[in-house]
């Protein structure tokens, strides 16, 4: 199977080393992995701020880039999120994007029906699901399905998971106060389940998550979930 | 919706100073989470709540299509069994029918159900320049009113006090307004609700007007409904001898039938109860029962401007359970004030800059209260998609380019240019992980500070994805 890597324009410039374990990650499952070099940015930040206008190029090059492709993975929610719940606002040929656009988790579950992916994380961790994840795209459980086959991982629960960490994109800049007060609460929950690594399936969110922690001194680190997927016995990630 | 709130600073200095107050957290966190998982208890116990809540939206969005209809049919229900019915533009308008038909009575105090349409126009304060005394007789409303205060949460407007506040502010209060509190008070919940009994029950045998909202009009019989938990709402509905309603026009449904669904989906919303203890309904007068003179002021105020808005009109939906503000973690931590408004949380976010408009500083900061997580969409009883009408009403505001905006536009159009040339962005991620750091580090806006201020940047890698995919995947 062939498919189509959309690695985000977050992951491109500040987390590489996510795309890279998706891409080692899907190639271990026998995926053939294209990166189609025309793509950037999904729009989201100028569509979620109020740009329309600004977002409909963004839009156009991105269905530009993937048109073809039958599978479009994303190792991020809040993109996938973008594309099928937005994306049709845009036309229909933005629209023909959305279905076949993959969050990670949900192609690893529902297209190669696997939970067992092989890897080996020897780590307490625990999971914070992402609100687009959650909420717009429904991953329900395959996260966890995914993390609770990984060997030698302990998954602990995550008190108050299902709340935001208070990222929201242009939020943490425009009402830094509340959405500052939101990090350390969750960065306080995370703390409190021993796990000395939170996991997520959110790049943006942990950017906002880990900065906290970083500036709190708290313990703890955070790491994406192809990350996680990607770490084997043989070759154990960082 | 004026005076009160006008001149507040924008939300998130508003918030600033709440996100400070340890008590004030403590207090709203303790509130809505305890509001919060009982209503999810009380939703679960249905195995039809999503039908419901998809009856809901369509019943009111068909009402909403046909307004004019059910408004006119209800006028002739309501005049026909013996009402009067009135109808007010705005809040000035509503507030002036209010003020005269009072002073046509010769009265000088009013005892008032709790009652959002009438704190939306700021009836209270028109009344008292009037010289008549409005008595809000909601334990809550009490607790607001006694402590010159304003609400913070649609369902528990003194959800930012704690007991031993309370207690406090009746000592202190209730004695310049009519009975005053027992000696030896104590923050016993029992003993402050019996003293709140104590000084209410004289006014309401001795008040002749009433002035409630509603939460239900049925067009096709006339009908007002109040549902309420504390018995002073069929108090002040039933002992003065003149009962005026002021209503929002959305409020309306066609059939006795509609309500059905509405009973179910609103006691459990908000208070998390299967049933709320009184259901109040009335239609015109009627001889030697209840009021023999009953007043309808119907409220537009901002609501057709809003109906004319194929997106924002979904806040008319809203039946005020106020879910959304108690799965809210903005509205938790920021507190209900800092929206400068009655409509707090999520759906006063989308609300208040429809009704208003959104060219002050505090309305135009409402649509981005919100880091769109979608809780408030997920509980909300009539499925209104907030986070779709939040960045509706963001267009608006960034349309407009006004103070900061513009800055913020620029700054939006140089990186849509950056990231529709990607040979710019590849150029832009080398220098930036050479530099070590992003740029640029502030985003232009208002209000926007530097996101160093409250959190650490990671290391920038070496090389963007793009470059390690032609190394290694060439």
């Amino acid at each position: 199977m062939r498919v189509a890597l959309f690695v985000t324009c977050v992951n491109d410039a500040v987390f590489p080393s996510t795309g890279v374990a998706t891409v080692r990650l899907l190639e271990r499952l026998g995926v053939e992995v294209d990166f189609p070099s025309a793509q950037t940015c999904c729009g989201q930040p100028q569509f979620n701020t109020g740009y329309r206008r600004e977002t409909a190029p963004l839009v156009r090059r991105t269905v530009r880039a993937f048109e073809g492709y039958e599978h479009v993975v994303v190792p991020s929610g809040s993109c996938a999120a973008m594309v099928r719940h937005h994306y049709p606002s845009f036309g229909p040929r933005a629209a023909a994007l959305g279905p076949r656009v993959r969050e990670l988790t949900e192609f690893l579950v529902d297209v190669l029906g696997v939970t067992d992916v092989g890897a080996y994380f020897p780590h307490a961790v625990t999971y914070h699901p992402s609100c687009h994840g959650l909420r717009l795209l429904g991953l329900g459980d395959r996260p966890r399905r995914l993390l609770e086959a990984v060997r030698g991982l302990e998954l602990r629960e995550l008190p108050g998971a299902e709340e935001c960490c208070g990222f929201g994109g242009t939020f943490a800049v425009k009402n830094p106060d509340v959405s500052a007060a939101m990090g350390a609460d969750k960065v306080a929950h995370a703390v409190e389940t021993g796990a000395g690594v939170l996991c997520g399936a959110d790049n943006s969110c942990l950017l906002h998550v880990g900065g906290t922690a970083s500036r709190l001194k708290a313990p703890l680190r955070t790491v994406h979930l192809a990350e996680v997927l990607a770490s084997t016995e043989e070759e154990p990630w960082r | 919706m004026s005076g009160t709130f006008l001149g507040m600073p924008s939300f998130p200095r508003a918030a600033r100073e709440a996100v400070r107050d340890e008590r004030l957290r403590r207090n709203l966190r303790h509130a809505t989470h305890t509001i919060r998982d009982k209503r999810a208890r009380a939703v679960a116990e249905l195995d039809d709540w999503a039908e419901l809540r998809e009856a809901g939206k369509r019943i009111k969005d068909r009402t909403l299509r046909h307004l004019d209809t059910y408004l006119l049919e209800l006028e002739e229900r309501v005049t026909a069994a013996g009402g009067t019915v009135h109808w007010a533009e705005d809040a000035a308008e509503a507030n002036r029918i209010v003020t005269g038909l009072v002073r046509a009575t010769g009265e000088r105090e009013v005892v008032k159900v709790k009652s959002m349409a009438t704190q939306e126009i700021e009836l209270n304060e028109a009344l008292e320049e009037a010289g008549i005394r409005a008595y809000e007789t909601d334990l809550a409303e009490l607790i607001v009113q006694l402590g010159e205060d304003r609400p913070s949460h649609i369902l528990v407007p003194a959800i930012h006090r704690n007991r031993t506040e309370i207690r406090d502010i009746f000592r202190a209060e209730m004695g310049r307004w009519g009975r005053p509190a027992p000696d030896g008070l104590t923050d016993e919940p029992a003993e402050l609700a019996e003293a709140a009994r104590l000084h209410l029950r004289e006014k309401f045998l001795r008040a002749r007007v009433g002035i409630s909202g509603a939460n239900f009009m049925v067009a096709e019989t006339g009908t007002l409904v109040v549902v309420e938990s504390e018995g002073n709402g069929r108090m002040c509905l039933t002992l003065p001898e003149t009962l005026i309603s002021v209503v929002g026009i959305e409020k309306v449904v066609p059939t006795w039938r509609d309500l059905e669904v509405f009973l179910q989906t609103l006691p459990r919303s908000s208070t998390a109860e299967r049933m709320n203890p009184y259901t109040s309904t009335w239609t015109g007068t009627a001889d030697g029962d209840g009021p023999d003179a009953f007043h309808l002021v119907l409220l537009d105020n901002g609501r057709t401007r809003a109906l004319a808005d194929e997106t924002g009109r979904q806040a008319l939906r809203c039946i005020r359970c106020s879910a959304c503000l108690n799965v809210c973690p903005v509205y938790e931590r920021a507190g209900g004030h800092a929206y400068g408004s009655v409509y707090p949380g999520p759906i006063g976010a989308v609300l208040t800059p429809q009704l208003r408009g959104t060219t002050s500083e505090i309305d135009a900061s409402l649509p981005y209260a919100s880091s769109l997580c979608g809780a408030c969409y997920e509980v909300c009883p009539v499925a209104i998609d907030i986070p779709e009408v939040l960045v509706r009403l963001r267009e608006e505001v960034a349309g407009r380019g006004g103070k900061g905006h513009r800055l913020e536009k620029a700054a939006m159009k140089a990186a849509g240019w950056v990231l529709d040339h990607p040979g710019a962005l590849a150029a832009g991620e080398r220098i930036a992980g050479a530099a070590g750091r992003l740029l640029p580090e502030r985003l232009p806006g208002p209000g926007a500070r530097q996101w160093t201020d409250h959190r650490d940047l990671p290391d920038l890698p070496a090389e963007p994805f793009r470059d390690w995919w032609r190394k290694n995947r060439p």
